[in-house]
Parts: structure tokens; C-alpha cells; sequence
């Protein structure tokens, strides 16, 4: 992979990070309720987990694919996928639902994962996955997709450190200095933004296609 | 359509729900005893800069007849900040008002407008009867996964359970009962929580026959109205602890949960103890992994001439406080507890909330009383301050005097009236004072009944914050 496309992963992490919705958030809600800066630092760690898991399945899933069919047909469907599932988010009305506050680290990585899974966290990876030049240049190969895979595993670590790194800065910059009153005014609807991008990336991916 | 940043009524924090900026308007639900005319949502003018200060400024039918009216609740309120789900681009838009007679559920839209809120939506008992086995909705909470709302009766006639029903956010559409385990619960009212601490917590009233021809007297010195509390688990939705205040102390009625969310206690206000007609406040607590509960605060019963007494209470020459409504300051600091009979207003401080130290009262109405608002001197009232709501900011505190319809024919026989009045308060050093400019009552109200107040941007029962 080149400097562009791990920079471009990287990015695409940190803006995750940046989501409350993704799990910063979450961490500071635990630290404050139990008055402990080490229970949000902890809680990140699955937080991060959840995501990787989410991401790391898609990424493997599309470049392990890769490997073995026509990167055309790959890149026209993972589009089409996008630009379907961009639209949803941005017309949809629905939030995620979930109660309960009180989770045990492998209860919050299970809550990153559905988060993260239902925002398309891993699908937003897409373009930046199916125009990469296949790994060992063989590409047809059905002994290839381990390979693929693999790439497409070290593509979700790359975008989940990344991602932790930023969500740790807010995280910390809100428990220790802004406080949470900053949500008010600084909560901007990521969301909407996130459903743009997701079109944005399905609609490049299907023109390079 | 969401939002490009969140709600501004949206806070994080009681503290900084705290600083907001004053309401300027008032929702008010009003319903007609005769079923002849429609039910209504009525908007009072708060702004004390505005020339129509204290009066009746609009005025919403709604379309059917014989709802009663009770309480009602936002579509969405700062729950929505919580981050396990977040939703903080929604707005702040609609009052969910349940027909507590009817079982008919109205959506109400607040704008483009405030002061001409328009039905959008009503959703037939049927809907809440076939999804979620219940009738005669009452509280309304939002939730960060849905719209909560307890309902006191089956569905088809049956008595009960009553129990929770889960309004989608987005359509208001029942989407089914709330209980995966109800254990013992079967009698049903009041309905909040400690949201960080996944607790759920509902309280006991009646079945609809026990309360919709008045209160009957038998079944209450049966001791069989409600008198316990239930503990649930929020994420599991199943029921965790029963705990009995006794059956003397009959109906706990409105559940007050401390805003903070690090804080694990709350009220509970007991209309009636059979011993002796007094009134009770409980504060429930963590006592080890199990919940308990504390009598904090008692009222008793007031002497009285059973010649001036209504029938139901003639054998007892005396007048009993009857809390049915409590409110907690969103700082948590003052607990306002009506007492409906001897009608009386009363300001706890409960900094210490195992020793509440009373800070001011208000005597307005009373069953004996009478007792007139400082502006209208030569009218005595009926009705006592029933519904109290209290001000983000708690610099100002709303009480209206209606009960439930049968049982104000019951306490007040010569007629209960409809009044609505202001009282401010003295936050530093505690203390109430009615505001001479704020009574809007008798006609302003088209011979109405006026029961729960709800103020524009939220109040502190309205919202349920999930930071410190």
C-alpha cells in the first residue's frame, strides 16, 4: 500500500474518532460517573475493539474478494453498496437504539461493533480498499484471498489506531478541560456529514470503476 | 428534518440545565369533567415583559370528546445527549398527550408556532391495545431508545397489568410493552429512573375500576390500593425488587428521581396513610445491592368540622394533606410536595435528603381552607395545588388544581374549579411567594379542568441527564 492510501485509512480514523456516537463519548459519560479518569481510559480499549472488529471484517471481506475477482465488479458493487447505504443513512429518521449504561468491557466492545457496524464504519474503507493494486499481483487466484485478507486486516489496524488516538485526545480534552457542557454547542450532526461521505465514496469508487 | 447541532433545550448536565434561560410559555393540559366538549392543550404567556403575562394565549381542541387529560411529555428531551445512543439533532418539538379516560394518544406539534400547537397525530387505543396490551396511558418519559409510557390498565377490559408501552421516536407508533419480566408487578402509575445506573422505577395506583367512578372508600381502608415500588433492570427490562412501604400507607404516587446521575436515591410522595388520613414522603436509597425505602417527611391529618367536610371524609372530622403531586429542583436542593386536601404548598430542603428541613410553604384553596390568591382576595378557591412543575433555573414553581376528575367531585362536591398559579421562590434562602400578576383562572379556562403544567424548553420533570 502507498503513503496516500495509509494516510487516507488514518484519516478516515480520526474522523471516526471524532463521532461521539462512535465512543469518546461514552468513555467520558463512564469516567464521570464513577469520577475516575482510569475507567475512561479503559473503557477505550474496547471501544477500539468493537470498532476494529466492525471495520476489520469488511476490509478483510473486500480485499480478500479482490484477490480473487475482477476489481471492476468488486468496485461497481461495493459502490452501488455505498452509495445505497449513504442514502439510507441520510434519509432515515431512525437512530440506533440501546439502553443500558452499565457494560462490561466485552459487553462495550459488542456495543462499538453494532455501533459502528450500523453507521457503515467499515464500508466507508471501501474506495480506498478497491484501488489498491492487489497484493502479490496475481489477482484471480483463489489461494490469493489469505493474502488479500490479510492487507485488508492490517488496512481496519491501521484506521482503528488512528481512530483511538483521536477519540482519546477528545475524550480527554472534554473530561479534563472543556467539560461536557461543550456537546451543546460542538456537536455538530456528524451524522449527516458521515452519510455524504459514504455517497461521496461510493459515487468515486463507482466512476474509477 | 434533524438538526445541524443540537437542540439548545438539549443539556448534558442538571448543572447546566440549571443556568437556563426562563420559559415564556406554558403548555397546560385542560379537560372538560362533562365529556361534552373537547379536551384541550392551553398555552399561558410566562414572559413576565409581555403585555399578555399570565393569561390564556392559545388554545388547542383536541378532536375528540372524554380523553381526560393528565399528564403528557416530550417527544425528545436531554436523554437524547446520552452516549450509548445518541440523538441530539432531533428537536424538542412534540407533546406526547395520553387520554388517561380514552386511552386515545395525541401527538401535538409546537411549531412552526408555540402558540398554536396543532394535533399532528392521534393513535386510537386499539394501536396501544394490540402492541402493547395496555389502556389508560399516563406518564410520558423520552428515553434514549424510545418514548416511555406508563398505562395503568389491560387491554380488552382486563384490570391490569398495568405497565409500560414504547413509543417510537421518530413515528410515535407503539412498538410494544416494555417488561421481557414484570415478577410480581401488577398495579401501575408513575414511571422514571436512574438512567447511568440502569434502574428503572415505577410506582402503584389503581386498575382503571378502582379509580374511574372515585375513590371507594372500602377498598381503600382494604388496603387495596397500591403500596409498594418496583426496582427494574433498564437494560434487561426485567423486575428486580418489590419493596412494600406497608399497606397502610396507600398509593405512592409520583417517583422523583435526583437529577444527578451519580446519585442513587429519590421520592416517593404516599397520598394517604388508613391509620391516621396523613401524608407521607419517602426517599428510596441503596441499601447494600438491594434498594429500601425511608419515611422522611410526614404530614398529618388537620382537625376539622364534619359539618364543613364532604361526605367521604365526614366520619373522620378531619382533613387529610393528600400529596398527590411532588417535584424535585433540578439542582436536586428544594422537593415541593402539594397537599391537595388541606391545600398547602410546601417547600422541603433536602440538600440532606434523608432529613428534609421545610423552607417555605403557600396556602392556596383547601378543602376547609379556602384559602384566596393574593390577586382575586374575595374569591375562595377549590382545588388545592395539585400539579407542581418547577423551572429549570428553580426561581419559579407552577401549581394547578385539579386532581382526576371523579375524585375532585369527591373532595371538592361544590365544584372544584380551575385555577393556575405562580409562585417564585427565594432560591438562597429557600421560601415561596405567589406572583399577584400570575393567576389565570375560572373563565380563562372555558370551564375546563387544568391539571399538568408543562414549560416550553423543559422543567424539572421533564428530562433525565446522563453526565454529572
Amino acid at each position: 500500500m502507498t503513503v496516500t492510501t495509509w494516510a487516507t485509512l488514518a484519516a478516515l480514523g480520526a474522523f471516526h474518532g471524532l463521532n461521539p456516537a462512535m465512543g469518546w463519548l461514552f468513555a467520558v459519560a463512564r469516567g464521570l460517573q464513577e469520577r475516575s479518569r482510569a475507567v475512561l481510559l479503559r473503557s477505550l480499549l474496547p471501544i477500539a475493539a468493537g470498532h476494529l472488529a466492525s471495520v476489520g471484517i469488511v476490509a478483510a471481506l473486500v480485499t480478500a474478494t479482490r484477490s480473487v475477482t475482477a476489481s471492476t465488479t468488486l468496485a461497481v458493487v461495493g459502490g452501488v453498496l455505498l452509495v445505497a447505504f449513504g442514502l439510507w443513512r441520510l434519509l432515515s429518521q431512525r437512530h440506533f437504539r440501546w439502553a443500558g449504561m452499565r457494560l462490561s468491557a466485552a459487553q462495550l466492545a459488542g456495543w462499538s461493533f453494532l455501533m459502528s457496524s450500523a453507521h457503515g464504519a467499515g464500508l466507508m474503507l471501501l474506495p480506498v480498499l478497491v484501488t489498491e493494486p492487489v497484493p502479490g499481483g496475481h489477482p484471480g487466484h483463489l489461494s490469493a484471498a489469505p493474502v488479500g485478507a490479510l492487507a485488508g486486516l492490517a488496512a481496519a489496524g491501521v484506521h482503528t489506531v488512528a481512530m483511538l488516538g483521536t477519540a482519546l485526545v477528545i475524550a480527554m480534552l472534554v473530561y479534563q478541560v472543556l467539560g461536557v457542557g461543550v456537546l451543546r454547542r460542538a456537536w455538530f450532526n456528524v451524522d449527516r456529514l458521515w452519510a455524504g461521505v459514504l455517497v461521496t465514496a461510493g459515487l468515486v469508487t463507482l466512476i474509477r470503476a | 428534518m434533524t438538526r445541524w447541532t443540537p437542540d439548545p433545550t438539549f443539556y448534558p448536565s442538571p448543572r447546566e440545565a440549571a443556568t437556563a434561560p426562563a420559559e415564556k410559555l406554558a403548555y397546560v393540559a385542560a379537560f372538560d369533567r362533562t365529556a361534552s366538549r373537547p379536551d384541550a392543550i392551553v398555552v399561558l404567556d410566562t414572559d413576565p415583559d409581555s403585555p399578555d403575562y399570565g393569561r390564556v394565549v392559545g388554545w388547542t381542541d383536541l378532536p375528540h370528546l372524554g380523553d381526560e387529560l393528565h399528564h403528557f411529555g416530550w417527544n425528545a428531551c436531554s436523554s437524547a445527549l446520552c452516549p450509548t445512543a445518541p440523538h441530539p439533532h432531533v428537536e424538542r418539538r412534540y407533546l406526547i398527550v395520553p387520554g388517561l379516560r380514552s386511552s386515545r394518544i395525541h401527538v401535538v406539534d409546537t411549531q412552526p408556532d408555540p402558540r398554536q400547537p396543532q394535533v399532528v397525530k392521534v393513535i386510537g387505543p386499539e394501536e396501544l391495545a394490540e402492541r402493547a396490551g395496555y389502556s389508560r396511558p399516563h406518564t410520558v418519559h423520552c428515553g434514549p431508545d424510545g418514548i416511555y409510557l406508563s398505562a395503568l390498565g389491560g387491554a380488552d377490559g382486563a384490570e391490569g397489568p398495568g405497565g409500560i408501552a414504547i413509543l417510537d421516536h421518530t413515528t410515535f407508533e407503539v412498538r410494544g410493552a416494555w417488561e421481557a419480566d414484570r415478577g410480581p408487578q401488577f398495579l401501575a402509575y408513575d414511571v422514571w429512573w436512574h438512567l447511568t445506573q440502569d434502574v428503572l422505577v415505577t410506582s402503584e395506583w389503581g386498575t382503571p375500576s378502582m379509580i374511574e367512578d372515585g375513590i371507594i372508600g372500602e377498598l381503600l381502608l382494604g388496603r387495596r390500593y397500591g403500596h409498594a415500588i418496583h426496582f427494574w433492570d433498564l437494560a434487561k427490562r426485567r423486575h428486580v425488587q418489590r419493596v412494600d412501604l406497608g399497606d397502610a400507607y396507600q398509593m405512592p404516587l409520583e417517583l422523583r428521581p435526583a437529577h444527578d446521575p451519580t446519585k442513587s436515591y429519590g421520592f416517593v410522595g404516599v397520598v394517604i396513610s388508613v391509620e391516621d388520613l396523613s401524608a407521607s414522603i419517602w426517599l428510596w436509597h441503596r441499601d447494600g445491592d438491594a434498594w429500601a425505602v425511608t419515611k422522611v417527611i410526614d404530614i398529618p391529618a388537620e382537625p376539622a368540622d364534619p359539618a364543613n367536610l364532604p361526605d367521604l371524609l365526614k366520619p373522620f372530622g378531619a382533613v387529610p394533606p393528600l400529596v398527590t403531586d411532588i417535584d424535585l429542583s433540578v439542582d436536586d436542593r428544594f422537593l415541593y410536595v402539594s397537599c391537595w386536601g388541606t391545600g398547602e404548598l410546601r417547600q422541603y430542603d433536602v440538600s440532606d435528603p434523608m432529613r428534609p428541613v421545610q423552607t417555605g410553604s403557600v396556602h392556596l384553596g383547601g378543602i376547609v381552607r379556602r384559602t384566596a390568591h393574593p390577586a382575586a382576595p374575595d374569591e375562595a378557591l377549590a382545588g388545592g395545588p395539585q400539579m407542581v412543575e418547577v423551572s429549570r433555573d428553580g426561581k419559579r414553581v407552577y401549581v394547578s388544581n385539579s386532581l382526576y376528575g371523579a375524585w375532585d367531585d369527591q373532595f371538592y362536591p361544590d365544584g372544584v374549579g380551575a385555577w393556575l398559579a405562580k409562585l417564585d421562590v427565594d432560591v438562597d434562602a429557600g421560601g415561596l411567594t405567589p406572583d399577584e400578576r400570575f393567576f389565570p383562572h375560572g373563565d380563562e379556562f372555558r370551564g375546563l379542568r387544568v391539571h399538568q403544567t408543562r414549560l416550553q424548553g423543559g422543567d424539572a420533570s421533564s428530562d433525565s441527564y446522563c453526565f454529572p
